[in-house]
């Protein structure tokens, strides 16, 4: 049942997706990659690209699209809706409890012990996309090794680095600049 | 919550609605510049929320699971005008996305055929990399300042956990959230027998 699958996945991804941002990012990825095979890991970089492109948070966009992908408009509504119920429920909630107690600290607490493991799981995802990147779709091996994606990849680290620029800015030049780039290469893609 | 800060007039509903959608379709780059956009049309231009309680809505809004600017909405819609006021301001900030990413998707099959948009892409994965390495470097720093040698440890094994053992995502934020709470009840216990 394909719009089953399609709650229960983006369920998931709504109600543990603690700190915001990226940390959507690897649930996504075990949702949509590496469980269901909904998107390859390639799609799966592109909608984070779009995503971080576009208004709106990235496990929103994330679940319109795939679900737009997999069922059509209903999927997107389905998988768009299963998102955020978790947050209605829970929101409500803490809500409720914060204007009771005027306490947040075990919530605070919680959140403090979660913080490493969610930048670990960011990293994490980070790496399969940097191995994307600069490996390809297969095996990461020396003789898959691409120049042109590992230097983009350390050029744009750096003027991240050095300037703070807005990440769009840093998206969409790597992309102009390394598309150009690649074209020229003759298509490594 | 002070009465007279409480919307009126029949077009609240309405003011409420496109707020949240004018907010939601030109933010990008993440809920924390949606909650300081919030914060000044609602507290500052409306007054339907005192700036203080702002800042509340804000930390529940960031300590709830899921997407920070959809639950800063969620807050925002409940505590202005009740439940219709949630669902309603819900609406507003997914409405953009959802019809941005939808005709994206529509697209994006026939256009990632495209030879140059295939190559603007390619380059793109690059840029992405680096956007999510250059996070992760920052908020790694704060776990370092904020959890200390332990925060580090943490860390690492979640990463060898996820990245070499493909530990399920949900196993390792179950752990550690239990870790948290246990560590911030041993805490709050240990000062309460000081006190005694």
């Amino acid at each position: 049942m394909l719009y089953w699958q399609l709650f229960t996945s983006f369920f998931q991804i709504g109600l543990f997706s603690f700190g915001g941002g990226m940390a959507a990012v690897p649930l996504i990825q075990q949702q949509v990659v590496t469980g269901h095979g909904w998107l390859t890991m390639s799609e799966f970089t592109d909608l984070i690209t779009i995503a971080e492109m576009t208004p709106g948070p990235i496990a929103v966009n994330s679940s319109t699209f795939v679900g737009m992908r997999i069922a059509g408009i209903p999927g997107a509504l389905v998988a768009t809706f299963s998102c955020i119920a978790p947050a209605c429920l829970i929101v409500s909630l803490l809500a409720w409890l914060y204007f009771k107690y005027q306490n947040l600290a075990y919530i605070q607490g919680t959140l403090t012990g979660l913080r490493p493991a969610v930048v670990a799981l960011i990293a994490s995802a980070g790496v399969s996309i940097l191995s994307l990147a600069v490996f390809g779709d297969g095996v990461a091996s020396a003789a898959a090794f691409n120049w042109l994606g590992a230097g983009l990849f350390a050029a744009a680290f750096v003027v991240l680095r050095r300037w703070k620029p807005d990440p769009i800015l840093v998206m969409a030049g790597s992309g102009i600049l390394g598309g150009a780039l690649y074209l020229l290469a003759g298509g490594a893609v | 919550m002070q009465t007279e800060t409480k919307p009126k007039g029949k077009n609240k509903y309405w003011t409420l609605f496109l707020s949240t959608l004018t907010i939601s379709a030109f933010t990008f780059g993440g809920g924390y510049v949606i909650v300081s956009l919030l914060k000044k049309k609602f507290a500052d231009e409306l007054h339907w929320l005192e700036a203080d309680e702002m800042l509340d809505l804000a930390a529940i809004a960031q300590s709830s699971p899921g997407a920070v600017a959809v639950n800063a909405a969620i807050l925002v819609g409940y505590r202005t005008l009740g439940l219709p006021g949630m669902g309603i301001a819900v609406l507003g900030t997914i409405i953009p996305p959802f019809v941005v990413i939808s005709l994206i998707s529509l697209c994006y099959t026939a256009f990632r055929t495209n030879p140059i948009v295939a190559a603007v892409l390619k380059g793109m994965q690059s840029g992405v990399a680096a956007v999510i390495a250059d996070v992760t470097v920052n908020l790694s720093r704060n776990v370092q300042r904020e959890s200390g040698v332990i925060g580090v440890l943490i860390m690492v094994g979640a990463f060898l956990a996820s990245w070499m053992f493909s530990v399920n995502v949900l196993w390792i934020i179950f752990v550690c959230a239990v870790y948290g709470l246990v560590s911030t009840w041993l805490r709050l216990h240990r000062r309460r027998e000081r006190m005694l």
